[in-house]
């Protein structure tokens, strides 16, 4: 075998995530009053296109989960291939022009010269001072100063040209094959779905794919976001960082959630002693300021693995389990409120009929709680998770540019602006960095943040009550 | 009342014991005391004899959390987590490790700390509040849709951007006021300045909404429909009657917060370098200085309870029909 599979800590917890979503789904579509919300959801324009920007940057970051380690070239000793100790990604063997193409140091966005002067012999023998070329951007030009924005605008059109055919082509095929399925005609089913949210849908599928296409072409031949202090291209590391982002934000929620929901739910329902110790634990923990109790876990934990050298067989490894960890100790500090919540709703769903009538029944109390109460807080479940995807995903930047999330070596948004705070002070300012870090983010949060309205207002029956009674009135 | 509110505090005792228990474990569970004498002592060939002395002179000489050498009660009480965490009680936090007296240093770093907190949250209910009554003056427009969708644009931006952005434009494109740091007296206001900005602006989109949402819920509430039918002008509804009904919700909402403020914001005091109590929680955390660390974990712990038993109470202030049992 030419590559070796790696299955990292943060790599098991994604694969049993998919496992479980995919199990989730087969049990909705199985289930007519379970799909409802869901197709309420799915009529919500600004829902659709978040979700579907959303699912790139998943699609980003499970690509970037699939770890392996490439065999080295000619090392095939007695039949056992050798392999790499650096761990690589899908994603990295898709990137591998970004990845490999290196510069000195800084360089700006589609520049051919480096940040820094240096001193270059010229051809006559003389020491110049000066900026020199770019190894990677824009080395096919033979005189930048004339060149440049020729190339980039001529590059840019036939990016926008590519992306726009390939984007028309893929909408179209999106259309016809949905129409073979529902068996009539493509004109027919473009007709039926007028004003649906389709139509955005398919406007920023379009969109996306201009976008996708001018930065392929550009990225070719420049540093379409510039590169980093050692030269690194700022756009391999931006999406690079997305699987961070991505795990801190769902596999938090995957550790805290059976705490959460079991804790809350039998503390609603059977209540006495049972409530007072889950209620003590939850308000002991709750009571602790979170980034103080992060923040020394944290610590307390890097010194846990400097101790212990020995536990991990690379930095990737090392890396690794301290992500996990940093999921784990943000899921201790986050389930209290979800767990609050749910008591709430379990004491208000123990005093209904239903379940009253299955304890006459003499249905056990794990049975009624997993049959009864537990379907009816789902939706709970669901919008709070889904709400506290954002604000994990802001506070795993904000505990790493302290010093106290991941791993300075694993790439994140936090690292990605701790390394380039510094270097707002140097003149010219080195500004791409921050912004496509800040970008990426802002992009990925906001969807997430409205993706998780969609959500809620499809989820909440209370909130559709409420819709529907001021549509009445007006 | 009084026996609800003496109640309440008994049930406080468990809860900071366990807070306490925490912290204890979650230090001593990866550092030993001898550890700890070796850190502090800062040498790296200490002789055992010097980490004894260190440790019976601060009490550390004691088993950790069980003391079976010892003789009834005795078991538990000579041990290193009873005699740390007794005194805490009766707020006497000892001295840390470099022989500061611990409570003596929470009063003086307490002033930065309200100084930033105390205009932070003042300035920022003023700007929510009046953002989220403008909003709701305007709902079902255009201009409440798009305010709506900034706020959301807004709670998506990373708190660092704010930080990086208003120390970047304030200090060093119009230098208007100092990047970080603090002084004293009237010289602290030129500080102050840009740390409040960021930390109303920080939070003024998702605060904004979070009051629309309350605002709104009032406003479909029978008696605004009452008070319309009686000819009032839209104006003085809102002012007059949906303002004053919805403060109980906001007013609840907030007392919980206010003893916190005294903690002080680890993130900002830690971003703007002012010497309050966050940064010295911070500075604690990685100078591993547990008697610091226990002493903030105990403080924040009492204030978000203080913060509990305050909001029951202004439920009972605001709103008549709440009674206390």
């Amino acid at each position: 075998m030419s590559f070796k599979p790696v299955i990292l800590w943060t790599d098991g917890m994604i694969f049993l995530l998919l496992a479980l979503a995919v199990a989730g789904i087969w049990w909705i579509r199985q289930r007519p009053h379970l799909l409802l919300p869901w197709q309420r959801l799915a009529r919500s324009r600004v829902g659709m296109v978040s979700a579907l920007i959303l699912s790139l940057f998943v699609l980003t970051g499970l690509l970037d989960t699939l770890h392996y380690r490439p065999a080295l070239t000619g090392s095939h000793e007695n039949g056992k291939s050798a392999y790499s100790t650096e761990v690589v990604s899908v994603l990295d063997l898709i990137l591998t022009d970004l990845r490999s193409h290196t510069e000195k140091t800084y360089s700006a966005p589609l520049s051919a010269y480096l940040y820094a002067k240096e001193s270059l012999q010229h051809a006559d023998g003389k020491i110049v001072r000066e900026f020199p070329r770019l190894k990677f951007g824009g080395a096919h030009l033979a005189i930048p100063e004339q060149e440049l924005d020729g190339d980039v605008f001529k590059r840019t059109i036939r990016g926008i040209f590519a992306g726009w055919v390939s984007g028309m082509l893929l909408v179209l095929l999106i259309v016809s094959v949905a129409a073979a399925r529902s068996r009539v005609k493509v004109r027919d089913w473009v007709e039926a779905r007028r004003g649906s949210p389709l139509n955005a849908v398919f406007a920023t599928i379009v969109l996306l794919a201009i976008l996708f296409g001018v930065v392929a072409h550009l990225a070719g031949a420049y540093h379409v976001l510039g590169t980093d202090k050692v030269g690194i291209d700022v756009l391999y590391l931006s999406l690079k960082s997305i699987r961070t982002g991505l795990v801190i934000g769902t596999v938090t929620t995957l550790v805290m959630l059976p705490f959460a929901i079991f804790l809350g739910i039998a503390a609603g329902y059977f209540r006495g002693w049972v409530d007072d110790v889950i209620q003590y634990v939850y308000t002991v923990l709750s009571s602790i300021p979170s980034v103080l109790l992060i923040a020394a876990a944290v610590l307390m934990m890097q010194i846990t693995i400097e101790k212990h050298a020995e536990w991990f067989s690379s930095s990737a490894e090392r890396a690794d389990l301290r992500l996990l960890f940093l999921c784990m100790i943000l899921g201790v500090t986050s389930w209290t409120s979800l767990c609050r919540f749910l008591r709430g709703e379990a004491l208000k769903l123990r005093e209904m009929e239903y379940i009253q009538a299955a304890q006459a029944f003499g249905v056990s109390s794990l049975r009624i709680l997993s049959r009864h109460i537990l379907p009816n807080v789902m939706h709970i479940v669901l919008i709070t998770v889904v709400m506290d995807f954002s604000s994990l995903v802001l506070a795993e930047a904000v505990l790493s540019y302290v010093g106290v999330g991941v791993d300075p070596s694993t790439n994140s948004f936090g690292t990605l602006i701790n390394n380039a705070r510094l270097e707002m002070g140097r003149e010219p300012m080195v500004w791409w960095t921050l912004v496509s870090a800040f970008s990426f983010m802002l992009v990925l949060v906001l969807a997430a943040n409205l993706l998780a309205d969609a959500v809620r207002d499809a989820f909440d029956p209370r909130l559709n009550r409420a819709q529907t009674a001021q549509e009445g009135e007006a | 009342m009084i026996a609800y509110l003496l109640r309440r505090i008994l049930y406080a005792i468990p809860i900071l014991i366990g807070v306490n228990l925490l912290t204890f474990m979650l230090f001593f569970v990866v550092n030993t005391p001898d550890d700890m004498a070796r850190m502090q002592l800062g040498m790296k060939r200490v002789t055992q004899d010097a980490i004894d002395k260190w440790k019976a002179q601060r009490g550390y000489d004691k088993p950790l959390l069980y003391n079976p050498s010892a003789a009834g009660t005795a078991k538990l009480t000579e041990t290193i987590f009873y005699s740390k965490s007794a005194s805490m009680f009766v707020f006497d936090f000892g001295y840390a490790d470099d022989g500061r007296n611990i409570s003596r240093e929470i009063v003086t770093r307490m002033v930065p700390s309200l100084v930033i907190a105390v205009p932070t949250f003042i300035v920022g209910l003023l700007v929510y509040i009046s953002f989220a009554l403008l909003m709701t003056l305007f709902r079902g427009t255009r201009l409440d849709a798009a305010a709506v969708a900034l706020c959301v644009v807004l709670m998506s931006v990373s708190t660092l951007f704010y930080i990086i952005c208003g120390q970047f434009l304030v200090s060093k494109v119009w230098h208007w006021v100092p990047i970080s740091g603090y002084a004293g007296g009237a010289d602290s206001l030129r500080f102050i300045l840009l740390p409040v900005l960021i930390g109303v602006i920080a939070s003024i989109g998702s605060s904004s909404r979070w009051y629309r949402t309350i605002f709104l819920e009032e406003v479909g509430r029978e008696y605004v429909r009452t008070a319309r039918a009686k000819g009032l002008s839209e104006i003085s509804v809102m002012f007059r009657h949906v303002l004053k009904n919805a403060m109980i919700p906001i007013l609840t909402g907030v007392v919980a917060v206010i003893p916190l403020l005294f903690m002080g914001s680890l993130l900002t005091e830690s971003f703007f370098g002012i010497p309050g109590l966050g940064s010295f929680t911070i500075d604690a955390i990685q100078s591993q200085d547990f008697g610091i660390v226990r002493a903030m974990v105990f403080l924040g712990s009492a204030m978000y309870i203080l913060g509990l038993i305050l909001t029951d109470i202004s439920y009972t202030l605001v709103d008549p029909r709440v009674r206390l049992a």
